[in-house]
């Protein structure tokens, strides 16, 4: 399912509002969600699973195909840790 | 730098800021949205979020595992894991980017 699916679905189960402030809805919750992992926050969504920021430090590369070392610069990553309702959900 | 953590009550109130609905539609409205998402990760489908990223549902085979604290061989039985996999654009923007 895609995000356009998704607020077609919603959209189906609400005739009673606007497809477009559905597709805001949609939006509002993954930007909501990015922002706070941009400022390092940490999103919990009970049932789903939560959204954390762990640190990458920085490390020697190398490119693959040349063999030529890179220094890769430390970084902060995504990382999605599943709920435990869904973990069982999706085990069914 | 905050380490507040978001809830569903928090992406609600964003929602309410947002969009011109009532805070307890907006918070409703949120709930159906995970529990769709959930829903769909359930029968094990992948769902792609632009701009956000992709969960996909991947099958684990079974595996011998051991009890770490007694060494105890045990088996791991087969099982589905979730994972995500986020997009250029997030990771872009959770390091430093404005796009």
């Amino acid at each position: 399912m895609t995000k356009s699916e998704l607020i077609q679905k919603l959209s189906s189960n609400h005739p009673d509002l606007r497809a477009d402030d559905l597709e805001k809805l949609v939006n509002t919750i993954f930007e909501e969600i990015t922002t706070t992992l941009a400022e390092g926050g940490r999103v919990e969504l009970r049932g789903f699973g939560a959204f954390s920021v762990r640190e990458r430090a920085a490390r020697k590369g190398r490119n693959p195909r040349t063999g030529v070392a890179v220094s890769v610069p430390a970084k902060r990553v995504p990382f999605f840790k599943t709920g435990k309702e869904l973990r069982t959900r999706i085990n069914k | 730098m905050s380490s507040k953590t978001v809830t569903r009550m928090d992406l609600a109130e964003a929602v309410y800021h947002e969009v011109g609905l009532t805070r307890k539609a907006a918070q409703d409205l949120v709930d159906q949205v995970i529990e769709e998402l959930c829903k769909v990760l359930e029968k094990g489908e992948t769902l792609k979020i632009s701009t956000f990223g992709n969960f996909s549902v991947r099958s684990k085979r079974q595996r011998v595992g051991r009890n770490p604290k007694t060494g105890v061989e045990v088996p791991i039985a087969p099982r589905k894991v979730l994972s995500f996999r986020a997009s250029h654009i997030l990771k872009d923007r959770m390091n430093g980017s404005k796009k």
